[in-house]
């Protein structure tokens, strides 16, 4: 009974993990080549997101510490295009696998970021500097360039879009940027 | 005395801080699991030769396609250059090609669970569908300008 009201208590992401370490069984017991090579691909990221996860804790802290409500009306409020340009740039800058930055993002939306700016920067994580010499290398600058110029202009449309489809009102705007 | 009253102050406020940031990554960590778990079991699944035998001639067709598999796939952006660099060499379409490379990292359909618990569903839900369609629009666009440049 006990057993049951705890389960009962867990998150729906704990069913979640439990339901794929359960394929996993299955893959153990039926395939077991396939789960000995996806468990050594799950090892592999885990490996490489360790230093991100810790530098998106020390970021999380810093912007816990840093940004507050209070912070980011006084830095992004009134500047028009340029509260935009701080998301696409803080977008770039961001590395890591995406769902590594929802908790930061959750963090930032109850202080008061918008919807829009969320899924600017969320846009904005597809380009990555470090990566683009590599694209190069595949597809030519002139039309990386293009690509980066046309996916920066989208990312605002989306945010906009969002906006529009979250039904964030002016007002909410004008406050809460 | 008031200096050492502010200290005090700072040291609490950055124990919250520290202490909220782990709380928020603790709820986020099953996810996260999960999340890499069903990456490396699709990874080993799906062989590398499905997407390049899936796409036809059809531009049009071809991005939509091109979008769908970005779309479901996941990874480092890294390796979906590499995928399109090969889709290109086979001769497959660069409005494709772009369609694919784009919604491989800004749709993603796997993270979704992830995104619907911490970021909220309907949010969730729009900014994917949104990604998704744009990817081919984007696609579109930015092909359409090279040619127009070179």
């Amino acid at each position: 009974m006990k057993f049951k009201n705890k389960l009962k208590q867990l998150p729906g992401a704990w069913y979640f993990l439990g339901t794929i370490i359960f394929i996993y069984i299955l893959f153990l017991i039926f395939n077991y080549e396939t789960y000995l090579d996806s468990l050594e691909f799950f090892n592999q990221i885990i490996l490489k997101i360790i230093p991100i996860f810790i530098i998106v804790f020390i970021l999380m802290s810093l912007s816990n510490y840093l940004i507050t409500p209070k912070f980011i009306i006084k830095h992004l409020k009134n500047k028009g295009l340029k509260k935009w340009f701080f998301v696409i740039l803080g977008g770039i800058l961001s590395s890591g696998p995406i769902y590594m930055w929802y908790p930061f993002l959750a963090d930032l939306k109850n202080k008061g970021l918008n919807y829009g700016l969320i899924a600017c920067f969320l846009y904005n994580r597809a380009i990555k500097i470090p990566l683009l010499p590599l694209a190069i290398i595949y597809f030519s600058w002139q039309y990386i360039l293009i690509l980066v110029i046309v996916m920066m202009i989208i990312s605002i449309i989306q945010g906009l879009i969002i906006n529009k489809l979250m039904e964030v009102k002016k007002n909410e705007n004008c406050n809460s940027i | 005395m008031k200096e050492n009253i502010n200290n005090k102050m700072n040291n609490t406020l950055i124990k919250q801080s520290i202490f909220k940031s782990a709380k928020g990554l603790w709820l986020a960590l099953p996810m996260i699991l999960g999340t890499i778990l069903l990456i490396s079991l699709i990874s080993v699944i799906v062989p590398k030769s499905f997407y390049t035998l899936v796409f036809s001639k059809n531009p049009f067709i071809d991005s939509f396609i091109g979008s769908l598999i970005g779309s479901i796939s996941a990874g480092n952006p890294i390796t979906s250059y590499i995928f399109g660099g090969e889709m290109l060499d086979q001769g497959i379409g660069l409005i494709a090609v772009t369609a694919f490379i784009v919604s491989w990292v800004t749709v993603g359909l796997i993270q979704l669970p992830a995104e619907f618990v911490i970021l909220g569903k309907k949010f969730a839900l729009l900014r994917n569908i949104t990604a998704f369609m744009l990817s081919i629009i984007v696609a579109i666009i930015t092909v359409f300008l090279l040619e127009v440049i070179i």
